[in-house]
């Protein structure tokens, strides 16, 4: 296969773990709540599925009963964790900054303790390759891609299409650009903000159970999950609040994460190991000229959500 | 066509705290017709009518809706009412479309399809007369858009009683005869449609009935056709009431702060201020009257430095002061053309004429001091921040509309509010709390500040205390203009009076104060000279002692004069 | 059909209000109160991810008193926990005054490690070549520069186009941590990314180890104290934070106090930076704030934006963070126990902070005035 080919698709999986991070992190910012405990629910999302296939990771269940259980266990932790931060920034209306750093603390804290105690050879090396599906026979780089990758570009599609295309999606945009004139309306706020902020946990927990179980494979990998939870915040910027644009962006954002170990190897092209952290850093600057262009411009389409940050009480009008 | 009640108010009585905003009103509304609501700042029209639209619940009185008793606990039951207010403020999502917005909040049955509900909104506005791209999102929208969006938004509900709150406030000329058509179009069609407004030609051009409310009572309904601009404007204003407000003569007036032709737009590029104006005297209160919003806070601001103008001219005469006549005057001719510009005059105040005089003899009288000149300092503070303003030395003081949010800092103590002023001068990185709290101890004991300690949050004290602590610093700096804008708004009569006394305090000490208000009785008594406002123009400064309510209230709220003397 | 029987005529289950003052004692009983019903959670939690407790559940004594053994448990570890405390204090110290100005830093991490960096290239560059003195006050000034650069740079954009601080700051941190391991990888080029401990431009010491470092921090809570509270730009960042129009009505450019104050907070990071790179580690990794720049958004927060408050907070974390250490050695799980045992008490005090701004009221309790006319 074509070296620049399996490059594409070996970013194109790696991508997937920020498109469900930040699909996931865009719905919460959309009900106007800025997640920083997005690497922490992502972490729990890894530790929950990781959890469950540990427990049936041998017993012979059928693949696909296995898969899902392992889906169902990031989703229950991750949203979990979703509800912890709704109830506190919703309905006590604690800081919503503080808030999300002490789950990120607490979630890639218990994540860790989690996995450190479940046994690697029962939760990976079967379910592993379950998840490869439709592709767990070829050789090539095609492999990469399994289930879990599928599902990320359809939640992202589905995402923007429940945003921009449905009237669930309009009310959940009024909440987060104004919602005082939301609950004018008759939109019940806090059932909205605690449902996208539970769903939007969901999505994003099953970013770091695919990293940790497909992509990675490996018991080392979370390690790193948190450092992608951060990514995923920075990518909903580059997506300018839009879950179809995370597709672009994540590949872009993958390419230039793992391009450094690849671009090593591509004859003709010479890279000393100093270009490694460059090339690392370049999402995240990237990032922050998004910010300051779109900034700049002004254009209001590409702001965030304008109550994003604050809390909601009816009264303090 | 026989008329059909639509809805009844009987006997509704709202209460906030200690103040009574309605008290026991009736109000009787048909099938198709206009109804109006007229009222000065204050009188409870919009209370009234927020109580219909589900925003209040009424303390007392019942509500009627095809003669049967409703209760209207939220917007969403007067929608289920099929009633609809459209708010002074719009309540819009400002990302979204006309169309977005129109059916937010909605849970029709059909799926969400946008593309019907621009071909539906489009058809509304068309049955109406709209002029309305479904399409086009509010923030790119000019006022009366979003306003036609509100109006569309109540109709596609479906509303068969529409409430507008002060639609024309906001209004050109030309926009107002295009909404006029539409409400007459709706009332065709069989709506009933309440406005609420203070402009009496816009009564008499479109209402039906007019309905008056003073001080939260329901004076009278009247039959539009069977009334007159003066009957309507006495019952609004009510007879004069004579308050024991002590006024003493100005004494030696003379100009501290002049605006000429002044013009500002509103960064939205609104014309907000048109060709202002004014002279305002030392040792005068120059009241300014006008309906809420026609711009005296905009002249405010930018007289304090807050806002650009476009242009004109903001000039500040510092007192006029005797100085010598000295030598750097030293050659006669200088002294001459001095004495051109000035009269001279000796200590004692007296004219003093160099005629016939020889020059030797006017050189000594010159060189021993006892010849002098007023000279006025004349500065322009047009588009100077406020601290450029208090470095060229003038002492400008300022009481906002808004206390809390720019007067005054809510979480901080008295002692620390007095320092927003002064915090700049003494040691050099260091604050000096000490006068600051000398003074707040000054003013809790003159002004008698109710409060449980010096540095108790101001945000704490009851609004009276809070404008007390207001005034008393921005007159404790010995200003020589003062700029009040309502300053005993929501004031009980106490505290109301103190700050009288202190105006009229700082009047006789020569200050020129210039007093925004809205209780035109108070206006009256208080004030030398009220210069009555109306769409962000001048339309006339009247002297307080002889002018009577009608006449002002004439000028407050007449738009067609002001169509007749701009050109 | 009676119209006060149906269902949305009936008033909400729970009404709130914000209150308007709670007495301090009050307010500080309530976040008491949470903390210890945050310890009690922590046991429960303890019950299930511990197997020697579940084994054993006796040995609950044992789990608590390990908090107490980790932080003063010997000589020791009770300098290792007032250093901690420092640096952790110092961080959050730096913070606070964009905080008071409503400015969200979430930039301490790049903040501090960009201090450290600029700090250990001056003694990578010139250690040796010029005098010890003169390396030390040029590493400082370096450290402070570059702190102060990383709070610049999303200061003038907020201040200039309202660019959103709480991402632009966030990002920020990640460019610092591989700046620093760009920086790694060309001074140590055999690959390892271990910069070896540079022997010039070591912070003096007194006495202990760690006291100057103690010492410092102690003075720099006394000094941003009588910043904050007694100095004109302290009151200036009260203003602009509290109401921009207020400022702009007594003349204060709101944008020349947001780039003062993000230039001082950047600084102070930057010595915090110094202090870890030049006083502690003499060297320098890409975790060498080691996530202390978002633990002191949460002590600067706790502490109420107060320097005097914060030192409590700060201990409180760091005490939970060591005692946890303890419990894991003790019990045999993972060394991560201490950031879930951080957030649960976290939690608990973040929520407790509603019930000091709110008052809470049930059906039943309610306002009678309100509600008289509807039950009629």
């Amino acid at each position: 296969m074509n070296m620049w080919l399996s490059f594409l698709i070996d970013s194109l999986a790696f991508g997937a773990t920020f498109i469900y991070g930040s699909t996931g992190e865009i719905l919460t910012e959309k009900a106007g709540h800025l997640n920083l405990g997005i690497p922490g629910i992502m972490c729990m999302g890894g530790a929950g599925g990781c959890l469950f296939l540990n427990m049936v990771g041998k017993s012979g269940l059928p693949p696909v009963l296995i898969v899902l259980w392992g889906i169902l266990g990031a989703l229950l932790l991750s949203v979990l964790c979703g509800l912890i931060y709704s109830f506190l920034t919703v309905s006590l209306r604690a800081n919503q900054n503080v808030t999300g750093l002490a789950l990120t603390t607490f979630g890639a804290g218990l994540m860790k303790v989690i996995v450190f105690k479940l046994n690697p050879t029962v939760y990976l090396s079967e379910p592993k390759k379950m998840y490869r599906w439709p592709f767990e026979t070829r050789t090539d780089s095609l492999q990469r891609l399994g289930i879990l990758f599928f599902l990320a570009v359809v939640i992202a599609l589905a995402a923007s299409w429940v945003l921009y295309r449905t009237r669930a999606g309009l009310h959940l945009r009024a909440v987060g650009e104004n919602p005082a004139t939301a609950d004018a309306v008759g939109i019940n706020v806090t059932a909205c903000k605690y449902l996208a902020i539970c769903i939007g946990s969901g999505i994003s927990g099953l970013g770091g159970f695919y990293y940790i179980i497909d992509y990675m494979g490996s018991q080392e990998a979370y390690l790193s999950v948190e450092a992608f939870g951060w990514l995923s915040i920075a990518l909903v910027i580059f997506a300018l609040w839009r879950p179809h644009l995370t597709l672009i962006g994540s590949v872009a954002f993958g390419f230039l994460f793992s391009c450094s170990s690849f671009i090593t190897n591509i004859p003709g092209i010479f890279v000393t190991m100093a270009m490694k952290p460059i090339l690392r850093m370049l999402p995240y600057v990237v990032t922050i000229l998004v910010l300051i262009i779109s900034s700049i411009r002004n254009k209001r389409e590409n702001q965030p959500p304008a109550s994003l940050g604050l809390s909601y009480f009816r009264e303090e009008r | 066509m026989e008329k059909r009640l639509a809805l009844q108010m009987r006997g509704i009585t709202k209460r906030f705290g200690p103040v009574t905003a309605n008290n026991h009103v009736d109000l009787d509304v048909y099938q198709g017709e206009i109804l109006a609501i007229l009222g000065e700042n204050g009188c409870g029209k919009t209370t009234l009518m927020n109580m219909i639209a589900g925003i209040y619940y009424p303390d007392e009185g019942q509500i009627l809706i095809g003669g049967q008793e409703v209760l209207i606990r939220s917007p969403k039951d007067a929608f289920d009412h099929k009633i609809g207010m459209i708010h002074q403020h719009f309540k819009l999502v400002d990302l979204f479309t006309a169309a977005e917005n129109i059916v937010l909040g909605l849970r029709e049955k059909e799926g969400y399809n946008l593309k019907q509900v621009n071909a539906r909104v489009a058809a509304i506005a068309e049955k109406y007369g709209f002029h309305l791209d479904p399409t086009k999102k509010i923030y790119e929208m000019s006022v009366s858009e979003k306003q036609t969006v509100e109006i569309i938004k109540v109709l596609y509900r479906g509303a068969d009683i529409l409430i507008l709150d002060e639609p024309t406030a906001v209004l050109t000329p030309q926009e107002i005869t295009r909404l006029f058509d539409v409400i007459r179009r709706m009332k065709a069609d069989g709506k009933s449609i309440i406005i609420i407004t203070h402009k009496l030609n816009e009564v008499l051009e479109v209402s039906d009935r007019v309905a008056i409310l003073r001080r939260g009572e329901h004076i009278a309904t009247v039959n539009t056709a069977e009334t007159s601009e003066a009957e309507l404007t006495e019952m609004m204003v009510g007879k004069k009431i004579s308050l024991d407000i002590p006024r003493s003569e100005p004494e030696n007036a003379q100009p501290r702060l002049v605006v000429e032709g002044l013009n500002l737009k509103s960064p939205e590029g609104v014309q907000v201020l048109t060709d202002i104006s004014f002279t305002a005297n030392g040792g005068e209160i120059l009241g300014i009257a006008g309906i809420a919003g026609s711009g005296q806070r905009e002249l405010l601001e930018s007289i304090a430095g807050l806002q650009p103008v476009e242009s004109g001219e903001i000039i500040f005469h510092n007192p006029k002061k005797d100085k010598p006549v000295t030598f750097f005057h030293k050659s006669m001719k200088r002294v001459e053309e001095l004495g051109r510009e000035h009269a001279f005059h000796d200590r004692s105040g007296k004219e003093v004429s160099f005629e016939g005089m020889h020059r030797r003899e006017i050189r000594k009288w010159v060189e021993s001091g006892d010849v002098l000149f007023k000279e006025d300092e004349i500065i322009d503070i047009r588009n100077k921040n406020p601290l450029e303003i208090r470095e060229l030395g003038i002492r400008l003081s300022f009481v906002p509309e808004d206390r809390l949010g720019m007067g005054l800092v809510g979480s901080m103590g008295i002692t620390d509010n007095m320092m927003l002023r002064s915090y700049r001068k003494g040691h050099a990185g260091l604050l000096d709390r000490k006068p600051p709290r000398e003074l707040a101890e000054q003013i809790i004991r003159e002004l008698e500040v109710m409060t449980p300690g010096i540095s108790t949050p101001v945000r704490r004290l009851s609004g009276g205390n809070v404008q007390k602590v207001l005034v008393g610093r921005e007159i404790a700096f010995a200003p020589k203009v003062l700029m009040a804008a309502y300053p005993v708004r929501g004031l009980d009569i106490r505290s109301s009076y103190t700050i009288y006394r202190l105006l009229n305090r700082q009047k006789d000490r020569g200050v020129a104060v210039i007093f925004v208000g809205e209780d035109l009785d108070v206006l009256l008594a208080l004030c030398d000279r009220i210069m009555v406002m109306n769409g962000g123009r001048v339309t006339g400064i009247v002297d307080a002692r002889s002018a009577t309510k009608e006449e002002v209230g004439l000028m407050m709220t007449r738009t067609e004069k002001r169509e007749e003397e701009g050109r | 059909m009676s119209v006060a029987d149906r269902k949305e005529n009936r008033e909400p289950l729970i009404h709130l209000s914000r209150r308007i003052s709670i007495p301090r004692w009050k307010a500080w009983g309530i976040r008491l109160a949470a903390v210890l019903l945050g310890f009690l959670f922590c046991g429960l939690v303890a019950f299930l991810l511990i197997d020697r407790l579940q084994q054993n559940p006796g040995k609950i004594g044992q789990f608590y008193m390990d908090f107490l053994n980790g932080a003063f448990g010997s000589n020791r570890k009770l300098w290792k926990f007032m250093k901690d405390i420092a640096i952790l204090l110092c961080i959050a110290l730096a913070l606070t005054p964009a905080f008071r100005m409503r400015f969200w830093n979430t930039g301490g991490e790049g903040q501090t490690l960009v201090g450290a960096l600029a700090a250990i290239a001056v003694t990578f560059y010139l250690g040796g070549k010029i005098p010890e003195g003169l390396l030390m006050v040029l590493m400082l000034l370096a450290a402070l520069a570059g702190g102060a650069l990383w709070g610049l740079i999303p200061a003038v954009f907020r201040a200039k186009w309202g660019t959103n601080e709480t991402l632009f700051t966030l990002m920020m941190n990640y460019v610092a941590t591989y700046l620093v391991s760009f920086f790694l990888e060309i001074w140590v080029p055999n690959g390892s990314g271990a910069l070896p401990r540079q022997e010039h431009g070591k912070m003096p010491t007194i006495g202990h180890d760690y006291l100057l470092i103690i010492l410092i921090v102690l003075a720099l809570t006394a000094a941003l104290y009588v910043y904050l509270k007694y100095t004109k730009h302290g009151y200036e960042i009260n203003v602009v934070g509290e109401s921009v129009r207020t400022a702009q009505y007594v003349g204060i450019s709101d944008k020349k106090v947001i780039i003062r104050t993000m230039i001082l907070s950047g600084a102070l990071c930057g010595l915090a930076g110094y202090l870890i790179g030049a006083g502690l580690d003499q060297s320098i990794t890409t975790e060498s704030a080691g996530g202390r720049g978002f633990t002191a958004i949460m002590v600067s927060w706790l502490g109420k934006f107060n320097p005097l408050a914060m030192v409590l907070t700060a201990a409180l974390i760091q005490l939970l963070n060591q005692g946890a250490a303890q419990i894991s050695k003790d019990f045999d799980v993972s060394g991560a126990l201490p950031s879930v045992i951080v957030g649960i008490i976290l939690f608990f005090i973040i929520g407790s902070e509603f019930f000091i701004n709110y008052e809470v009221r049930f059906r039943g309790h309610e306002n009678r005035r309100e509600q008289g006319a509807v039950r009629k």
